[in-house]
């Protein structure tokens, strides 16, 4: 098996399927217990959010899967990544190749850091296209060109021949937003990871980014994966939702059922603190802040800030409890309506 | 009960930021803030919402004295803030304060919170004891004591915005301009800021200019908001009044772009006025309305003639031919 693309995949098997993922820092005075047992998994064509407040590890989990996490410090003790059904934690380089270049494409946090300010955007575009031809098919520079040209004009930018030209700095953030989209969905990926974009931008322009992002993977029948703390952007563009708690997946369902009937008490508090456009002032939240990945807490990592905590949950830690309709929580509070 | 406090009144600033080709030198100008005039009253929060450029930091650091409006006036309390060249008076500077966006780079890292707070409070209130001082304040905020000895590196990102408050209040303010104060924070951790912010409101009398661009932040914490797009004022109004009847087709646009999380919040979006275009770059602002390149209703007189704002009741003003000049649409 010479690295081909994956042979008689089943179309119903998940398209990613992550399994009891561990990922921890080794740090001055211990190691960082950051993922503690993460399942995760996607169909083809789904569009998945993924939410939770600052430092729980989305941003780990998507590095694990891309395999860009730096060992050491980082160490993964256990799990397993299956895309489309192999292991990407097993893959040796030219496999992984393969799964960065047309498989997973990510578009990262800050616009402004993932373009180089010192090429020219033609330049960077044209390497991404590059590197995801598979080696033996290389294209020509014409070809690769228009590719490239292709890519802007995607992304709804206006004169892409002076545009590859330009250099960031040359460009708004609204365009250079586009310019991230365009470049990383040229590969034709078949899952796009989307962490946070278009947040630093204004609303209006954020929205258009937005639009724009949803059209291109409905067309093309994109996988997306979204990341993002604006919560309501989660609700206007995904198919399901997981909810990240300190390194656990406490809580997915379809994405409508999730903003109704949120079960998880991380998640209820989540939503609840989210301010309204219709008023009523802004609830209190929740108390504390997530632990320390050093020493974090026994059973139910959430504990020490649950108002409906009981003895068991400071012991053991809850599983998934299946709540139907695609609907899953890991809370003891729902372990007798279990299905 | 209705004194006003800060009263702007065709405020300008400019900014030179370089010069046009070899020949001719030109002075390339942004202007960042160009004529805007609003009044905030005792005891209320104004919200001033916009997009990333569009002046509103450049209104609070003048407010605040760092940048010397191009022309204009600034009254706080009747007095004029910019006289002549002078320096501004101690009891001036007491009276504004302001809390920054970046709790981060805003806090000095080789001090600890008792040296961050003693300074002001060595400034503005000499002689008292300054330890028990400290300590009512970190008590005002709901910080332990002990944080006192604690160095900005090793507070969470919601904790230094509390410092930050802290020191704003050391001086015994009556106006503080907050500057997208919990726009780097977690909803979580902004939802226990804000409430922090409101009760120290009441327990004071605070009067606050509340700079964000979240609108569904700015509903829940604001008496009235104005909009700004370009440096220019194109909509102030009570903040219910303003939900319910947007009037400029910017506002319309803004609030039919936020995304929410509610069927109810939904109902309340104006009908989609979807948002097209790129923002003018501010060194070369379209002639007429700013807005106009943008627009979906612009009209032939929008390109010619800068709408000037009108009052439609209630205290609600908006800067806009559609609403000035119907007739010619
Ligand atoms: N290279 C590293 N070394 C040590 N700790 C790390 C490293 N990378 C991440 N961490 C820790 O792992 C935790 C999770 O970080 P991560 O960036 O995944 O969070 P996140 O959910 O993406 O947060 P955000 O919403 O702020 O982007 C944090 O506590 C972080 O400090
Ligand atoms: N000191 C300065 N020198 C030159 N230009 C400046 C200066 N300060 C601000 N500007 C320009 O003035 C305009 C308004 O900037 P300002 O920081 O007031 O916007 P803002 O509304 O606060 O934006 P944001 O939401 O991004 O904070 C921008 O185009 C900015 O580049
Ligand atoms: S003045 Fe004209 S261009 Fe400006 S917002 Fe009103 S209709 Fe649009
Ligand atoms: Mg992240
Ligand atoms: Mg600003």
């Amino acid at each position: 098996m010479a690295g081909s693309p994956v042979t008689g995949f089943s179309p119903a098997a998940p398209l990613l399927d992550v399994k009891n993922l561990q990922v921890h820092f080794a740090v001055y005075g211990g190691r960082l217990r950051v993922l503690d047992g993460v399942n995760f998994s996607m169909r083809s064509g789904e569009r998945v959010g993924l939410v939770g407040e600052t430092g729980c590890g989305k941003t780990t989990m998507m590095k694990a899967i891309l395999r860009v996490l730096p060992t050491p410090p980082a160490k993964i003790p256990a799990g397993e990544i299956l895309f489309k059904g192999r292991d990407i934690l097993k893959m040796r380089d030219h496999e992984l190749r393969a799964v960065r270049g047309r498989g997973i494409s990510m578009i990262f946090q800050d616009p402004t850091a993932a373009l180089n300010p010192v090429f020219s955007i033609g330049e960077q575009v044209e390497a991404v296209i590059r590197y995801s031809t598979s080696p033996g098919k290389a294209s020509s520079r014409e070809e690769t060109h228009q590719r490239a040209i292709t890519a802007l004009q995607e992304v709804a930018l206006a004169d892409p021949e002076r545009l590859l030209r330009s250099y960031p700095i040359q460009l708004s953030g609204g365009m250079r937003q586009r310019v991230c989209i365009g470049m990383a969905l040229s590969t034709r990926p078949e899952i796009l990871i989307a962490d946070e974009p278009g947040t630093s931008l204004d609303v209006t322009i954020q929205d258009q980014v937005l639009r724009l992002l949803r059209k291109l993977v409905e067309e093309k029948d994109t996988s997306v994966i979204l990341i993002t703390h604006t919560l309501g952007i989660v609700r206007e563009t995904t198919d399901r939702v997981y909810v990240m708690y300190a390194g656990n997946i406490v809580e997915s369902a379809p994405t409508a059922r999730l903003f109704s009937q949120p079960l998880h008490p991380y998640t209820q508090g989540l939503i609840s603190t989210v301010p309204r456009l219709t008023g009523g002032g802004i609830v209190s939240g929740i108390p504390g802040r997530i632990p320390d990945y050093l020493n974090p807490p026994s059973g139910c990592r959430f504990h020490p800030r649950c108002s409906q905590m009981m003895e068991i949950c400071r012991t053991t830690k809850p599983p998934a409890f299946k709540m139907g309709d695609g609907h899953e929580v890991a809370c003891f509070l729902y372990k007798d309506e279990a299905k | 009960m209705t004194t006003e406090i800060l009263t702007a009144t065709a405020l300008k600033k400019y900014f030179v930021v370089g010069r046009t080709g070899w020949r001719d030198r030109q002075a390339v100008t942004v202007k960042a803030v160009d004529g805007i005039s609003f009044t905030m009253y005792e005891g209320e929060t104004l919200g001033l919402v916009g997009e990333s450029g569009s002046g509103k930091s450049t209104v609070a650091y003048t407010t605040i004295g760092m940048y010397r409006p191009t022309s204009g006036s600034l009254k706080f309390r009747g007095q004029e803030l910019f006289q002549n060249g002078g320096q501004r008076p101690m009891s001036l500077r007491k009276a504004i304060q302001i809390v920054f966006q970046d709790p981060g780079s805003s806090l000095n890292p080789r001090r600890n919170i008792k040296q961050i707070l003693e300074l002001p409070l060595q400034i503005h209130q000499p002689g008292k004891n300054r330890l028990e001082q400290i300590v009512h304040l970190l008590e005002v905020v709901d910080l332990p004591p002990e944080y006192m000895y604690k160095y900005p590196h090793m507070l969470s990102g919601g904790e230094k915005q509390i410092v930050a408050i802290a020191r704003a209040l050391a001086t015994n303010p009556s106006l503080i301009i907050l500057d997208e104060p919990t726009s780097a924070l977690d909803v979580s951790v902004q939802a226990k800021t804000i409430n922090l912010l409101l009760r120290l409101q009441k327990e004071f009398n605070l009067s606050y200019l509340f700079i964000t661009h979240d609108l569904s932040l700015m509903r829940n914490v604001a008496s009235r908001v104005a909009i700004m797009y370009l440096g220019k004022i194109c909509e102030v109004a009570e903040t219910a009044g303003f939900f319910q009847n947007p009037l400029h087709p910017y506002t319309q646009m803004l609030l039919s772009s936020i995304p929410v999380v509610s069927v109810e919040e939904e109902a309340l979006k104006p009908k989609k006025v979807l948002s097209t275009g790129e923002i003018p770059s501010p060194v070369n602002i379209p002639s007429g309305c700013s807005f106009r390149t943008r627009c979906p209703f612009a009209m032939d007189l929008c390109s010619k003639i800068d709408p000037v704002m009108v009052d439609t009741g209630k205290g609600h003003s908006v800067r806009c031919h559609l609403v000035s000049q119907p007739a010619a649409a």
